[in-house]
């Protein structure tokens, strides 16, 4: 129990950061504390496999990412405009949002700790972890990623495959389709006008 | 053994906390890559209800699910950040207000 507040707490704070740090690698920084706090939730949880990935694929894979796209920005001239305060603008309309926000949440608890079961066995027993049939153990959820959900884990190398190919097409060397210039400004005035015909009907 | 130590209301709040959190970030800020974490915190949030209703119910496919969801949040990052990088490369200023091109 001590340790979830602890954990939730670094959450809470890590995620705040996150959202208002100034510098991207800042945020960049909170977010790592955010997955392995979360990673440690994972582990009060059962999930060994899933604490592990979240490590490896989002700490390690797609962080670094972000900070090789960081690095790769900063190397221009003044690559990031803080932008305009909007703080003021939506002050009220969050108020509002994170009333009713709070409401539901209040509402769907109360409904949630009446409808939650204290733990229906449905074959899983806890015992060491790695062991098969424990529940969480990575045995078991190898077994059920490869036999029932086969399936949807082939979409995901698909959709894998996508993101590879798309990358390379928006941001390789290669331009994907390179138009003379006069064509472009060409389009561009010809669409102008097809709005300004529309806006006269 | 069976029952969980922590409640589950309790991860339910901590997640919808997480996930507001996540939402004001892509509300507020204008910086693509700070917009693109604040969607891996919604992510994130997502992830751990499943995996707190997987310990509940004591049935692993809040696992798999988190699984895929993690393997759909790495392409999106990668595709995400493919278009930041080439947004950069054109307009030489990264600011989601500027990049309205097709806004209509």
């Amino acid at each position: 129990m001590i340790l979830f507040w602890v954990l939730a707490i670094v959450m809470l704070a890590s995620a705040t950061w996150c959202v208002t740090a100034t510098k991207p690698v800042y945020s960049v920084v909170a977010l790592l504390l955010h997955f392995a706090a979360l990673a440690a939730i994972y582990l009060t949880l059962n999930a060994e496999f899933l604490a592990v990935i979240q490590m490896i694929v989002y700490s390690g894979a797609i962080l670094i990412l972000f900070l090789f796209v960081i690095a790769l920005l900063s190397s221009g001239v003044a690559p990031f405009s803080v932008g305009p305060n909007r703080i003021p603008n939506i002050a009220y309309p969050a108020i509002v949002l994170v009333i009713i926000a709070l409401g539901f949440l209040t509402w769907a608890l109360s409904r949630v700790v009446a409808v939650a079961p204290s733990g229906l066995p449905s074959g899983s027993t806890f015992g060491p972890a790695g062991t098969a049939g424990v529940f969480g153990s990575v045995a078991d959820f190898g077994k059920a990623l490869f036999t029932t959900n086969l399936l949807p884990f082939e979409m995901t190398a698909l959709i894998l495959m996508v993101a590879v190919i798309g990358v390379i097409l928006l941001a390789g060397d290669q331009p994907i389709y390179d138009a003379p210039k006069g064509r472009v400004e060409e389009v561009r005035r010809q669409m102008r006008e097809a709005i300004l015909r529309e806006g006269d009907q | 053994m069976n029952a969980m130590a922590v409640p589950l209301s309790n991860y339910i709040a901590l997640s919808a906390v997480i996930f507001f959190i996540g939402v004001a970030g892509v509300l507020v800020r204008r910086n693509p890559l700070i917009m693109l974490m604040s969607i891996e915190l919604m992510f994130n949030a997502a992830n751990l209800l499943f995996a707190a209703f997987a310990r509940a119910w004591l049935h692993n496919a809040g696992h798999i699910f988190v699984f895929l969801v993690i393997t759909v949040a790495a392409a999106e990052a990668a595709i995400g950040l493919a278009i930041v990088v080439t947004v950069f490369r054109s307009a030489k200023n990264v600011d989601v207000d500027d990049v309205a091109l097709m806004k209509g």
